[in-house]
């Protein structure tokens, strides 16, 4: 059993802090690492990879320190997001350059095997140059499959796919979880991470903003005050009655309409055309003001 | 035994050089280097200065370092550049054997396209192998261990290796050194000349340093080169969130 260790470990760049205090052990199984972009998922992960030193705390994979310690790549597969590859080469000379390279003893069944796991054999002599960006990625996966690893990092693995290697890159990545290897991908979209892991850890602004199962952190999410812009025939009498109900925590006449904070995201959808239509107002348009996943994000910091 | 690696990181880095369009710029000075010299040649068949000139000037002060310098910049600095050289390093390979093959495959390329071609064009301009044309092949062949080093190691530090090293050439080895004394027996071109002029004897070189200053200073400045830049890329980091 793998596991991904960080303790108080923060990273920061000058004055610009990247990554602060986290503490967090990730075990085998796929987790997700999500947050908004510029939020510290790459940093986290290249620290975890090995290609970048904690500015304070420890971080082990495996109980050893990744930093300068090149022998963790015998158990650690890396799948980096920046789309370079060795692209004059065919995808199967670049993953038995892989092979090669972790000095397996039998590179070309080790080359066979991950180029099978990614189905990339149809393609496997065609040069990287050619391939598609889902194939490329595919074959970045093999690559870093070629050794068996127990431990897989992935930054954006879905970055640029279209639905259907979306789709295929998820199902791979879950069998892989189930063989009971530790695999951490990045992402900044909710319904990637949702569909692929059962465990979550969200990062906002460099720190750990929650962690856990994911059906908890939705709930949390769906469950967050809501905030409403409201266009009606008359804002201020509406504005009056919505103030009166348990669901409407705040209500203020803007010159774009009524902004309603609303506490209970489902009753205020309920109760709001009730109202209006008791009160004979029309509603003109109605739309959220804050769906933002930076939103939501800030959110989960806050509590 | 790490040979398996070390093949693949030459193969790798062989390919990656020589594959680019860049390879032809390799090329062109050492041809400009031999035709200059046989059109020299027939138009002044007798004896005269210019071989030292052509050949110690041209072809050991400029044709060997900014050759080394295109060379040895991309051996590793290519790859940095573009960041494929991630995939090399989230593997198990030593950082110093990566350095290792990358100069020893950077100097060895600057041997063909630069030492073999001066030996030519001494060979042509002298008309066989005299003391010249040997001691000027000598220091080609030292320059291209000595040169590559260092660029090897300036693309380890610096994503501006060109211009550092283009820097370091003109400004350090062309001007200052000319002007002040010190600063030659930190020039790796005074180096190439002492060890030209030892086979050679020819003022016209104007060497500065002895035989074993060029070479034990050399030797240091090859080794201390190689630690520098096997300890920087065993410390290599990925920037945070790309822009």
């Amino acid at each position: 059993m793998t596991t991904i260790e960080l303790s108080h470990v923060s990273r920061w760049y000058g004055n610009v802090v990247a990554i602060n205090d986290i503490t967090m052990s990730i075990g085998p199984g796929v987790t997700g690492l999500l947050g908004p972009n510029g939020a510290g998922k790459s940093t986290l992960l290249h620290l975890a990879a090995g290609f970048l030193p904690p500015s304070r705390g420890e971080l082990t994979v495996d109980g050893r320190p990744s930093w300068h310690n090149p022998g963790i790549y015998r158990a650690v597969g890396l799948v980096p997001e920046r789309d370079s590859v060795y692209a004059f080469l065919t995808g199967e000379a670049f993953v038995r350059a892989t092979a090669q390279l972790q000095r397996l003893p039998d590179p070309a069944a080790a080359t066979r095997r991950a180029i099978g796991i990614v189905e990339m054999a149809d393609a496997k002599d065609r040069r990287i140059s050619t391939y598609s960006k889902g194939m490329r990625q595919r074959i970045k996966v093999a690559a870093a499959l070629v050794h068996d690893p127990a431990v897989l990092l992935l930054d954006e693995p879905f970055n640029g796919m279209d639905p259907r290697q979306r789709l295929h890159m998820m199902d791979l990545l879950h069998r892989l979880g189930e063989q009971g290897r530790t695999i951490l991908f990045s992402s900044h979209i909710l319904e990637e991470v949702e569909r692929l892991s059962g465990t979550i850890q969200v990062i906002v602004a460099g720190r750990l903003a929650a962690s856990g199962d994911f059906r908890a952190i939705r709930r949390l999410m769906t469950s967050r005050p809501h905030v409403f812009v409201v266009r009606t025939s008359d804002d201020r009498r509406l504005g009056a009655a919505l103030i009166g109900r348990p669901a409407v925590t705040g209500v203020e006449v803007t010159g774009r309409g009524l902004q309603v904070r609303a506490s209970d995201y489902g009753a205020f959808s309920r109760e709001l055309a009730v109202l209006a239509k008791d009160q004979g107002i029309r509603l003109r348009e109605l739309l959220p003001a804050d769906e933002s996943l930076e939103s939501v994000f800030a959110y989960l910091v806050e509590t | 035994m790490s040979g398996v690696q070390g093949r693949v990181v030459a193969a790798l880095t062989l390919r990656a050089t020589m594959g680019r369009k860049r390879a032809f710029l390799f090329a062109i000075p050492p041809l400009v280097l031999v035709l200059v010299t046989v059109a020299l040649r027939l138009a002044h068949p007798e004896r005269a200065a210019w071989p030292v000139d052509i050949l110690g000037v041209f072809g050991l002060s400029v044709v060997l370092p900014l050759t080394a310098l295109i060379i040895g910049t991309s051996v590793l600095g290519a790859e940095i550049d573009d960041g494929s050289i991630v995939h090399l390093l989230a593997t198990p390979v030593s950082r110093p054997l990566v350095i290792g093959v990358k100069y020893a495959v950077a100097a060895v390329l600057t041997m063909v396209f630069v030492a073999v071609p001066e030996l030519l064009a001494g060979l042509i301009a002298t008309g066989g192998a005299t003391k010249l044309a040997v001691g000027l092949f000598a220091g080609a062949l030292a320059g291209s261990l000595m040169y590559n080093a260092v660029f090897v190691m300036i693309s380890a530090l610096t994503t501006r290796a060109i211009a550092v090293g283009l820097l370091y050439a003109l400004i350090w080895e062309g001007v200052l050194a000319n002007l002040v004394p010190g600063a030659r027996l930190l020039s790796i071109g005074q180096y190439s000349l002492g060890i030209a002029n030892s086979i050679a004897h020819n003022a016209g070189l104007n060497a500065a340093l002895s035989l074993s200053t060029a070479v034990v200073m050399g030797l240091l400045v090859t080794a201390a080169a190689l630690v520098i830049a096997a300890r920087r890329l065993a410390s290599f980091s990925l920037k945070g969130e790309p822009a």
